[in-house]
């Protein structure tokens, strides 16, 4: 029997948030795809054009069986291979930490992407400033679980130090949202220093100065 | 037309429920291909095989095309070998290329020997079997001639075309040069372009061929004669390409033939010699030399980037096509890069592009295999693909 496409909505806070962000019937790469939940999202609410790349075999697979369009890949070596502008929107969710060269990945998407969402773990969060300030030891937290040693996040950031990469790229923040660990979105007019301490992640909706046709 | 209506009989037992029909047609010498080469040749036959039924607005052909030893048997029992299909696993009613629902086609390729017209077909021009008076042709000539057949269906769009190694530079081909006729695009374990390597194994087969004396330059049809030594040595060395070190181990290691020693003479005391001794002598059975020739040039010439002003994304500018790549983690025939070589190029031009590589340590012939994760990802994307073109799914139906 076929695999059905799973239903999986709703179970992500920040697929919720990204995809309030996304036109409907619009192009969309996700970047960092994984099992193709986000992208599933997209395609069954917004009816866009869903692609994805994703570094894992298994999940690559498990996502072209379940009919979706990805490729297997690597956010820091294949996206230069697209075309500037070649998609609406171009996603990276909560992937961005575990790249290797986080500036030029996000300059790519900015390349590729009319609009950029990047969402990401708020290494402000002060549950994690606590740890490394009681205990002088890394955080471990649901969103960060893995040993220092053993964890793929290589590139961790704050909300702070995220705005400071956009503002250094050039880029607008058209949107930026944190919320908490209930899934809670911190109120909009809260200042950056809340949000990034009470912030458990954040979603961005980015495009670069430069002006782009809308969409 | 050859060996077809003798074999109907065990044909009829089995391959029942596939909806097996055997056709041949003919394009007459006043509508000759146009050849890369720059010549043109007709007239010419294409023998195919089809199963499953089209559809009254024929939407649902999907169209297969064969590796350099395959032939239009995809599905069926092999009438000269008796084999089941070299595809029977992926192909038939319920699987992955369902025949319930699809419109199979398989031609035998322009350049054959089961068939089609090739080198040992019959000159019109002189009564006598073509030899190297067959013009050498490519994938891209081969890909011209289905192109007839497909006209001849009445079919303005395929669904599908897929075929792994050759038969997936035919499918890379049908996309660049048919984009509006190929609706999804599957090239599995294959390249964009021939590689050195594969040419000088390609070479050492074909001298294999030729340094038997009973070649005859060729025209070893008039002297009633046949070059099997050699094109078992082709077939052997060729053989080789398609394993994997490991599986060859796996299989073989060094475990000796029938014996428990060694008998210090050249005799096959190994099993893996004797299994290729097998592999080559079994084929000159269903291969005639000549297109062995034919088929593997017209390999070593392909070269999609060189066709597209040596920019292998030119070859898929606007392209609408769906296309699912695979490539194999043990080919080292049609490694992964080249693969990956081709989804670059979908990809800078925006293309609409699956790409999966399947863990296997069966060699560039795990496309032969039920490898479960293969077929799973073909049959996940060929019913995405059916659900964007309107086509039945398995969901929507009972």
């Amino acid at each position: 029997m076929l695999d059905k496409p799973k239903t999986l909505h709703a179970t992500r806070v920040d697929h919720l948030l990204i995809a309030e962000m996304v036109a409907p019937g619009s192009r969309v790469l996700d970047v960092g795809c994984g099992d193709g939940e986000l992208l599933q999202l997209l395609a069954d609410t917004k009816a866009v054009d869903a692609r994805g790349v994703e570094l894992s075999r298994e999940r690559v697979n498990a996502c072209v069986a379940r009919g979706l369009s990805v490729i297997q890949g690597d956010a820091d070596q294949d996206l230069g291979d697209y075309p500037d502008q070649a998609f609406d929107f171009a996603i990276l969710s909560l992937t961005i930490q575990a790249t290797l060269r986080p500036r030029e990945v996000l300059e790519n998407l900015l390349r590729i992407g009319r609009r950029a969402i990047v969402s990401f773990p708020n290494f402000g969060h002060w549950r994690i400033r606590t740890d490394l300030l009681l205990w002088g030891r890394m955080p471990s937290t649901p969103n960060l679980p893995e040993p220092w040693y053993a964890s793929p996040d290589s590139h961790l950031c704050t909300i702070r130090d995220f705005v400071e990469l956009c503002e250094l790229l050039d880029t607008v923040v058209e949107e930026a949202v944190a919320f908490n660990s209930s899934g809670r979105r911190l109120p909009i007019e809260r200042s950056l220093s809340l949000q990034n301490l009470f912030g458990e992640k954040a979603v961005f909706k980015l495009r670069h100065r430069a002006p782009t046709r809308d969409i | 037309m050859m060996a077809i209506n003798s074999s109907a009989h065990h044909n009829d037992i089995a391959d029942i429920g596939v909806g097996l029909n055997q056709a041949t047609v003919a394009f007459p010498a006043d509508e000759p291909l146009d050849l890369d080469s720059g010549k043109t040749f007709g007239p010419f036959t294409i023998a195919y095989n089809t199963y499953g039924s089209l559809n009254a607005v024929k939407t649902n052909a999907i169209l297969i095309c064969h590796a350099l030893t395959g032939d239009q048997h995809v599905a069926n029992c092999h009438p000269l070998t008796e084999k089941a299909g070299w595809w029977s696993e992926l192909v038939g009613p319920g699987k992955p290329i369902d025949t319930d629902r699809y419109f199979v086609i398989c031609p035998n390729i322009l350049g054959g020997c089961l068939g089609s017209t090739g080198p040992a077909s019959i000159n019109p021009e002189t009564g006598a079997p073509y030899g190297l008076k067959f013009p050498v042709i490519t994938i891209g000539d081969m890909v011209a001639a289905q192109h007839r057949l497909i006209d001849h269906l009445g079919i303005d769009q395929l669904f599908a075309v897929l075929g792994g190694s050759m038969g997936g530079m035919q499918v890379l081909e049908w996309a660049s040069r048919y984009k509006d006729r190929v609706f999804a695009a599957l090239p599995i374990a294959t390249a964009a372009w021939h590689s050195s390597q594969n040419i000088a194994f390609h070479e050492v087969g074909r001298q294999a061929v030729m340094a038997d004396p009973n070649w005859q330059r060729g025209d070893y049809h008039a002297h009633g004669v046949v070059p099997r030594n050699g094109l078992a040595v082709a077939r052997m060395a060729a053989h080789i390409t398609y394993l994997s070190e490991d599986a060859l181990h796996e299989k073989f290691g060094r475990n000796l033939q029938n014996r428990s020693d060694l008998t210090f003479t050249f005799d096959a005391d190994f099993q893996v010699e004797s299994y290729l001794r097998h592999q080559g002598s079994t084929f000159v059975d269903r291969f005639d030399p000549n297109s062995y020739l034919y088929i593997t040039r017209a390999m070593d010439y392909f070269d999609l980037a060189a066709e597209n002003g040596d920019v292998l994304a030119n070859a898929f500018r606007g392209t609408r096509t769906r296309f699912c790549v695979v490539s194999f983690t043990s080919d080292w025939l049609y490694p992964t890069r080249e693969s990956r070589e081709i989804v670059q190029a979908l990809n800078a031009v925006a293309a609409n592009v699956s790409f999966v590589e399947i863990e296997s340590n069966a060699g560039h012939d795990a496309f032969l295999l039920d490898e479960p994760e293969f077929f799973a990802t073909i049959r996940g994307f060929i019913e995405s693909c059916a659900a964007k073109r309107g086509l039945p799914t398995l969901d929507r139906e009972d």
